[in-house]
């Protein structure tokens, strides 16, 4: 087992370690950190921005370059929220209220090399988890029929609605729309072609890329636009980005706590790097000797959050590689790079494509090694990046997402629906519907109908199935306790103060 | 707006989903339902436009009786301007060509910002972006875009 563990390792370290691999890696973390740290660009717009550049590439590279944007924009989101307190990710919002503190007593590159470090450890031991766990998962998941399948995605929508905003009833009907807007296109099984409206673009269905450029790109720039604000950077050199010896004395028990929750909250579907963080700062503030300083500039409130988020946002990959199953937007989109590439996303990924699965595991530590070296040294970059005026970017974006989308099929008709697309998302916005529930019940409804028809085909029509099958029905039940606990009171009232800070 | 109205959001969002549901499901009454154990290519697609029915009704219901906060400014001018230019962006692509239709992309575009306005460094800016974009994408990438459209002999 644990020689195994090496073995596979070592293959994926050769894997990543390869030039054309290593400058990928590099391509992704570099573009990831500029996302993070540029106003207004969300990791899931850029990300299906550059997934048709990507298609040329072999699928190794180009999904260790999707990862690298992945976690390189976690990064530069706290950059953002500890030098100018805004926090670039969702996942960084914790991170502002003591890092920007500390920026402001003067103490910005201390904020710095904390978050980078405490990410570096952090992705050091994910990494490890991922390897450690995922064959035995993956070993569970190669046993599962339709049914267990079926019952997993149900699983993953509903956990997905416990990170929305608003309100409950919003969310679980944006999913059922995503999945209905899955549906379009040609049914596999009759050959009917559904919601097609006689339109030949749709008879293949809509592609996903197209949603999520529409809605979270074209969108977000609608979104931006009616709040444009000019932001003031008050630190304009970072300086003393060296940590001592009583620094690291001080943040090595929160980082250590932070990456165990971060890792345990990460692979949950749904979890992922917002939650964590969250999680890690409440977490920290009751056992902290130092709380009473916390919201203060606390190294500890800075150390604790990144290294949570670092660590679920990497353990989110591991439901998405062993199952197939996406946890976030982001998975979502890189497991519908992966159809595209032609691998199809599951258990039998480890062992028909070993090195592929342990390359971008691989690659992940890899790359937050190239966070630490090359950020630190570069953040007199980062820094003039942090102010470049929205106006003047916005364009760029909107033309990159034209081109993109443009290049999918080589037609015009793409870049319609994207218009449309971006006009809902705003509109969603409005309306307080997340948009990301919608984009996973879009990736997952054709292969939810493909599971839930085999099922019941071999149960000859009886829907029992579902629950007479103990893997299956554990599933369910953790899917209704899921719900339940999201309408308690308690809970809801705490999620409503997490997402009131988010605003 | 009216007083039966007491949540606009919650109402808008039922109505939005009470209508897609509506239409989903009556363009699926064309495709064979089947039977459980061989669901035709209606089944799901039933099922699911009922599901956001419901919810729909549900989110309905509740804004005509909670209060909830106004549905706030929409910003018409940002939203249609960048749709326009995305639009037209698609229909001169093969007709006028990617100079052109960046150039009326761009400078569309920007236009939604209230901080825009010509200057040379901007335009200065575009022009880069579009050499950028033409050695990239078509010199580059060799995608299939015409640097001049149909509209100029190409």
């Amino acid at each position: 087992m644990d020689a195994s563990i090496f073995a596979n390792l070592w293959l994926g370290l050769q894997t990543a370690g390869s030039f054309i691999n290593l400058f990928y890696c590099l391509v992704g973390v570099m573009l990831g950190t500029a996302i993070g740290v540029l106003p207004g660009l969300g990791p899931v717009a850029t990300i299906a921005m550059l997934l048709p550049i990507t298609f040329g590439l072999p699928p190794v590279s180009s999904l260790i370059m999707l990862a690298g944007i992945f976690y390189g924009a976690q990064y530069g989101g706290s950059t953002t929220a500890i030098l100018i307190n805004l926090p670039g990710e969702s996942s960084s919002i914790v991170t502002a209220l003591d890092g920007h503190e500390m920026a402001k007593q003067g103490r910005a590159g201390k904020a710095l090399a904390t978050a980078a470090w405490a990410s570096f450890f952090a992705g050091t031991v994910t990494t490890i988890l991922i390897a450690l766990f995922s064959p035995p998962l993956a070993e569970v998941a190669l046993k599962f029929g339709p049914a267990e399948y079926f019952s997993l995605m149900v699983l993953g929508l509903v956990a997905s609605v416990v990170l929305a905003h608003g309100s409950l009833m919003h969310a679980l009907g944006m999913i059922v729309f995503g999945l209905l807007l899955g549906i379009v296109g040609t049914d596999v099984n009759s050959g009917v072609a559904r919601y097609s409206f006689d339109m030949p673009e749709l008879i293949d269905g809509i592609n996903f890329v197209v949603v999520a450029m529409g809605v979270f790109g074209l969108g977000e720039i609608i979104s931006n636009l009616q709040h444009e604000t000019e932001r003031s950077l008050m630190v304009k050199k970072v300086t003393g980005l060296m940590l001592d010896k009583d620094d690291f004395k001080a943040i090595a028990a929160p980082v250590l706590r932070g990456t165990l929750l971060g890792s345990i909250l990460g692979i949950l579907p749904g979890g992922g790097a917002m939650l964590s963080s969250f999680a890690a700062y409440a977490l920290e503030k009751k056992v902290s000797k130092n709380s009473a300083n916390f919201g203060k500039g606390a190294i500890e409130g800075v150390a604790a959050p990144e290294s949570a988020n670092n660590a679920g946002a990497q353990a989110s990959f591991i439901p998405m590689l062993t199952l197939g199953i996406p946890s976030n937007p982001v998975m979502a989109l890189m497991i519908g790079a992966m159809i595209i590439q032609g691998i199809q996303p599951g258990p039998s990924v480890m062992v028909e494509q070993p090195a592929l699965f342990w390359g971008l595991v691989a690659s992940m530590w890899i790359g937050n090694a190239m966070l630490v070296i090359l950020n630190l040294p570069l953040i007199g970059l980062w820094v003039k990046m942090v102010s470049v005026p929205y106006h003047l970017l916005f364009p760029a974006i909107l033309v990159f997402c034209c081109i993109g989308v443009f290049s999918l099929a080589n037609t015009s008709f793409d870049i319609y629906f994207m218009a449309i697309f971006g006009l809902a998302g705003y509109l969603f916005r409005k309306l307080e519907c997340e948009p990301a529930p919608m984009l996973l019940g879009f990736i997952l409804g054709p292969m939810m109908e493909e599971f839930l028809r085999r099922a019941l085909l071999l149960s000859k029509g009886n829907p029992m199935v579902l629950v007479t099958r103990p893997i299956s029905a554990t599933m369910l039940v953790m899917a209704a306790l899921v719900m339940i606990t999201v309408m308690l009171p308690a809970l809801r009232k705490k999620r409503e103060e997490v997402f009131v800070e988010d605003d | 707006m009216s007083s039966v109205i007491k949540s606009p959001k919650d109402f808008w969002t039922g109505v939005l989903y009470f209508g897609f549901g509506a239409i989903a499901f009556w363009v699926a009454r064309d495709y064979s339902f089947g039977t459980a154990s061989r669901m035709g290519a209606g089944y799901f697609p039933t099922v699911l436009s009922g599901l956001l029915m419901f919810f729909g009704v549900l989110a309905l219901l509740r804004g005509v009786t909670k209060h909830g906060a106004p549905f706030g400014a929409f910003a018409w001018k940002p939203a249609l301007i960048i749709t326009a230019s995305t639009l037209a962006f698609g229909l001169l692509l093969t007709r006028a060509g990617l100079i052109v239709s960046l150039l009326v992309l761009i400078f569309g575009s920007a236009s939604a910002s209230s901080k825009f306005r010509f200057e040379w460094r901007a335009t200065l800016l575009a022009l880069g972006l579009i050499a950028f974009c033409v050695l990239v994408f078509i010199k580059g990438l060799g995608l299939p875009m015409p640097l001049l459209g149909s509209w100029f002999g190409e």
